[in-house]
């Protein structure tokens, strides 16, 4: 084994199947969007005609809770997915320890942000 | 024919950083890389410093990046590689801390190899005569079996040269060749090992690896084996 210099190390050496978590979210959740969102853009651009194209058809559209659902599981799937893919190039390219943690922190809070701004906007129309 | 010979240089008494310099050389183009810098270093310029042992692809001694991929410097031919007055360009493998020339520290290396405990486990009382298996059984790490430990695989992936905490291609190869073994019982304890950070899922599938292995191992597939043999294991 790899000697652990570091407490974070000693952790990261210890068993946990966090990383087989991910790995089977990352597959999953990539098949499930590529089919949500190619209905997304079946529904949003393919099923509709002109009339369509107004204020009140849209908010109508938005209104009903199973196209909320629809929405909200691409915006919190998307979010996961993508935030996990960003997570594995910081650690690989991130050496040093501070630096790691600083843009860790702060690019979760930014991916915490737009989850909820997303939630918010998606449910209180 | 004459090739030039464009050789990475470092003297680490001399030198801040390395430097190319180029040797031409006459050969014929079924000459091996090896040949070259063999002729280099005997009648050129003596102070050139690798790592060559047996010169027939078994040792695994001589693997460095050779026109900018990992390979054999005695598998490799020149007419492969260029034409009359061409030039060769030959570098030390990346990623493990270059001591003189083409020559470099292989302990991480090595480290990790010994990290996924690469022999035989088995305490089971020992059978009167041997341990038998069938064919198929045979058949399942036979792809494993074939590694040298050139490093030629480990070196080449862009997530062992950024990461020092990453056991690399080569180690994962050596510990399915076990876990894929019938007659071994040191099945979960390496798959513990490499159910880590450190271990399998550093894997991003680059395929550098499969490409460098001058054994046609296919490295990439065989580290996928052993995610989802860790799958199920946990399954």
């Amino acid at each position: 084994m790899i000697r652990a210099k570091t407490y974070n190390d000693a952790k990261q050496q210890s068993h946990t199947n966090a990383e087989l978590n991910w790995w089977i979210f990352m597959r999953i959740s990539g098949v499930v969007l590529t089919f949500l969102i190619l209905g997304h853009i079946w529904m949003t651009y393919v099923q509709v005609s002109e009339k369509d194209a107004t204020f009140d058809a849209v908010v109508f559209k938005l209104q009903q809770p199973a196209w909320k659902l629809y929405d909200w599981l691409i915006l919190s799937l998307s979010l996961l997915h993508g935030a996990n893919g960003a997570r594995y190039s910081i650690e690989d390219y991130v050496r040093s320890r501070p630096n790691r943690f600083w843009v860790k922190s702060i690019f979760y809070t930014l991916i915490a942000a737009l989850f909820v701004f997303g939630t918010v906007g998606l449910f209180s129309i | 024919m004459h090739v030039n010979l464009k050789i990475l240089r470092y003297n680490p008494e001399v030198d801040k950083k390395p430097h190319w310099e180029t040797y031409n050389v006459e050969c014929e183009p079924g000459d091996r890389v090896l040949d070259l810098l063999n002729h280099v270093k005997w009648y050129v310029e003596p102070t050139l410093t690798y790592r060559r042992s047996c010169a027939h692809g078994v040792c695994g001694s001589d693997a460095m990046l050779i026109n900018g991929r990992n390979r054999l410097a005695c598998k490799i031919l020149i007419r492969d590689l260029t034409k009359d007055g061409g030039t060769i360009t030959v570098e030390p493998i990346r990623g493990l801390k270059v001591e003189k020339d083409l020559l470099v520290d292989m302990d991480p290396f090595f480290e990790s190899y010994r990290a996924v405990l690469p022999f035989f486990i088995n305490d089971d009382p020992v059978p009167a005569g041997e341990r038998l298996q069938t064919v198929e059984d045979r058949e399942r790490f036979d792809q494993g079996t074939k590694c040298i430990l050139c490093a030629a695989c480990t070196t080449s992936c862009p997530i062992f040269w950024v990461n020092g905490r990453y056991l690399g291609p080569a180690a994962i190869v050596q510990a399915h060749r076990f876990i894929f073994d019938s007659r071994d019982k040191g099945t979960s304890e390496r798959l513990n090992l490499l159910n880590q950070n450190t271990g399998v899922w550093r894997c991003r599938t680059a395929y550098n690896c499969t490409e460098a292995c001058p054994r046609e191992i296919p490295v990439t597939q065989l580290i996928e084996e052993v995610k989802r043999a860790i799958m199920y294991q946990q399954a």
